[in-house]
């Protein structure tokens, strides 16, 4: 199934105007306001400079402002090589964002561990946390990253993150249990 | 270039030194493990070797070697320590490298720590012991210092599994966990 893409926010309003969900709303507006969290490691961390640079410019998405702090941030941006001994932080790290969050694993060695098959290096960060979006190379270029922003965004709309979806089950197993 | 240092070295401490040789330019000394101490203070000390450059130390494992040559069906049993710890040394005043080694044999993989002559060595040897398990007596403080607490074993030696990891955090209690979240 091919995934659309809305490209433009008049596009976005467009269809958000004809649903007319509070929900709906709401996830416009996060999806246009991600602050950044860059969780960088290791030398992707370059790539993720010159996306946030102008000439690549983040910013035209939303996404322009890194804050430096877990609890300011929503979405999670791994980048680099995450080791064994790295994981509890990044756990903790996930585990001080305020819901709803989003995590984007940049790169090979945050999806898969990469070339790193051996005793230190974690097969990928999706082991100890939830990722929305995988972004693949080695480092990946800065347009695999737009586009890899503007896939999270349309989940982001549609409601289809990770944390986005368990809240859904929580607030439904609550209301069984009113029941 | 320092041949000198090698013929100075082995007059100087004839029953130290096992054997001397050149290994691609670089002059190599087989030292006996119970006069590390005394050989590296002359050559640190000593006017004309005052080698105060230390570069690194490493530990070799030779589990599985084999001389070159050989056919591969043929017998080997020649008694071969396991382990060579490896230290390299350089005097940027008189502009001349050479390498101890130190054969160690698996059973009692202790050698003589040379962090108080060489204050520089004091994470070294932290390191060789972190990834091959060699303790290096008399150092000051010996703990781990890439992996953590909790790791079993040392990944370096190459009867270590290849992919075997040793987790830090629990994989399965993701957020989304069905297993956790269902009442």
């Amino acid at each position: 199934m091919a995934v659309e893409l809305t490209t433009t926010r008049l596009e976005d309003a467009a269809k958000w105007a004809k649903l007319s969900k509070m929900e709906r709303a709401q996830n416009w507006g996060r999806k246009f306001s991600l602050f950044t969290y860059p969780f960088v490691t290791a030398c992707c961390g370059m790539e993720f400079m010159s996306v946030a640079a102008p000439k690549y410019d983040l910013a035209r998405f939303g996404a322009e402002f890194p804050r430096f702090s877990p609890r300011q941030s929503d979405l999670l941006m791994v980048v680099g090589t995450v080791t064994e001994k790295q994981a509890p932080a990044l756990k903790r790290v996930y585990d001080q964002m305020a819901e709803p969050k989003w995590v984007v694993a940049f790169g090979v060695c945050a999806s898969t561990g990469g070339f790193y098959q051996n005793y230190h290096t974690m097969p990928g960060v999706d082991q100890v946390i939830p990722v929305d979006v995988y972004i693949p190379g080695c480092p990946p270029r800065p347009e695999q990253v737009l586009d890899a922003l503007m896939l999270l965004m349309d989940r982001i709309q549609d409601g289809r993150g990770h944390s986005q979806i368990a809240a859904k089950r929580e607030e439904l197993i609550a209301s069984r249990t009113e029941e | 270039m320092a041949q000198k240092v090698l013929d100075a070295l082995t007059a100087k401490f004839p029953h130290a030194v096992v054997r001397t040789g050149n290994a691609h330019g670089d002059e190599v000394a087989w030292i006996k493990r119970e006069n590390l101490i005394e050989v590296a203070r002359w050559l640190r000390d000593d006017p004309a070797m005052s080698f105060d450059y230390p570069l690194f130390v490493t530990a070799i494992d030779w589990i599985d070697w084999k001389p070159q040559g050989l056919p591969p069906d043929a017998a080997w049993n020649e008694s071969k320590p396991r382990f060579t710890v490896c230290v390299q040394l350089r005097s940027l005043k008189h502009r001349h490298r050479i390498r101890l080694e130190i054969e160690v044999p698996e059973n009692d993989a202790r050698v003589p720590s040379l962090s108080e002559l060489w204050p520089a060595f004091n994470w070294q040897e932290r390191e060789t012991y972190d990834m091959f398990g060699i303790k290096f007596d008399g150092h000051p403080d010996l703990r781990r210092i890439y992996l953590y607490e909790e790791f079993v074993g040392y990944p370096l030696r190459k009867d270590y599994p290849k992919e075997k990891r040793q987790p830090l955090v629990r994989r399965d209690d993701l957020l989304i966990n069905p297993i956790k979240r269902t009442p």
